[in-house]
């Protein structure tokens, strides 16, 4: 086979089903060594908690979703499970990005956008799903994906909600991808 | 025996040290399947590239039947394993607007998290966004805490509420998913992408 350009190599990925495997055995092993499932949105929740905490050591007295945070917590909520965890998919992602040579910045968008405007659409769309993951407990690893490897009816609940309403907007919001 | 960290097996601070494995195997499969790219994300709503539904589901359904068969072996103790509990109403709200910022943005939170680890910019302002959500919610808690916490239905299970077994509900799942897997391929044949 001929060398791969470049260009060619870093379009290249796993097969989907084989990477789901995989990705089913990694939630498998979390379940079984840690009797729980993996996570994203809770790591940048226990971030922000611990910073409004160091802003203002009282703030669990006069703000309630910070009772309630250091309830869940504790004292450092840093040393925390899912921060943990999502320091590891950063450098996992890493290493991946290096292996297939996808390293580089870039915006990422269809040319029938502006970098502009797909970055301001991120941000937006970041915003949404960091908000919407802290009303239904949970983002698509946490609550959907975990959810469902466990039978949660939650899980199903919040994966069919989810993805209904993308699918539902997508229409709407077309000229962002095709 | 499993889970080990809730039978005394492996210490709280090993358990946390794993944590960090674990999450790189997790950014490793997602980067290597495709994630850290918003355009393949997004062609699961378009039909243009069905990544999503194939990994997702087939991720779905290894750890479910691992865990089926690991309980039934005796191998892990399913009542110790985290049910996440279902708050119907926040539930359903918080995915509806998931929703829309995943087809605004792109990404979810743990692939936003692998594309801004890559370089990808779009994504690191996604994961900006993620913690701009974050605040609002914690800074206005009190506007939703009655929405939060409306409709408690506990740490139920699908096939309990379906009033099917476990395996029943398992085998059900798994033909849906090969019906999916198949209209995906379909669709991608249909709705060729264009590159760029």
């Amino acid at each position: 086979m001929a060398e791969l350009t470049k260009k060619e190599k870093s379009k290249r990925y796993l097969n989907p089903y084989l990477g789901g495997v995989l990705l089913g055995l990694v939630l498998l092993s979390c379940n079984f060594i840690s009797g729980r499932g993996l996570g994203a949105s809770g790591a940048v929740k226990s971030v922000v908690g611990a910073s409004i905490q160091a802003v203002d050591k009282k703030a669990a007295d006069h703000s309630l979703f910070m009772a309630e945070f250091k309830e869940g917590h504790g004292d450092k909520p840093l040393k925390n499970w899912l921060v943990i965890e999502v320091l590891g998919v950063i450098v996992g992602a890493f290493i991946s990005g290096a292996v297939w040579g996808r390293l580089k910045f870039r915006v990422e968008h269809s040319p029938k956008i502006t970098s502009q405007k797909r970055l301001l659409f991120a941000l937006i769309g970041g915003a949404l799903f960091g908000f919407g993951a802290q009303l239904a407990r949970g983002c698509t690893s946490g609550a959907a994906l975990s959810g469902m490897a466990v039978l949660s009816l939650a899980g199903f609940v919040t994966m069919m909600a989810i993805f209904g309403t993308a699918f539902a907007l997508a229409y709407f919001f077309r000229k962002l991808w095709i | 025996m499993g889970p080990l960290v809730a039978n005394g097996i492996i210490s709280e601070n090993t358990n946390l040290l794993l944590a960090f494995f674990i999450g790189i195997g997790f950014g490793f499969v997602l980067e290597s399947s495709g994630f850290s790219s918003s355009r393949k994300l997004a062609g699961v709503f378009y039909g243009y590239d069905m990544v999503v539904l194939k990994v997702f589901f087939t991720a779905a359904i290894t750890a479910m039947l691992g865990l089926l068969f690991m309980s039934l072996f005796g191998w892990v103790d399913l009542d110790q394993v985290y049910v996440n509990p279902l708050f119907l109403r926040s539930a359903i709200v918080g995915g509806v607007v998931m929703g829309a910022g995943f087809i605004m943005g792109g990404f979810c939170p743990g692939t936003g998290i692998c594309g801004a680890s890559i370089g990808k910019i779009d994504a690191i302002l996604f994961s900006v966004g993620l913690f701009v959500g974050v605040y609002f919610f914690a800074f206005t808690y009190s506007w939703w805490e009655k929405l939060y916490k409306a409709t408690p239905l506990g740490g139920k299970k699908v096939s309990d509420a379906l009033g099917m077994s476990d395996g029943l509900f398992a085998l059900v799942l798994i033909l849906v998913a090969m019906g999916m897997f198949y209209a995906a391929e379909w669709a991608e044949k249909k709705f060729p992408r264009e590159e760029y």
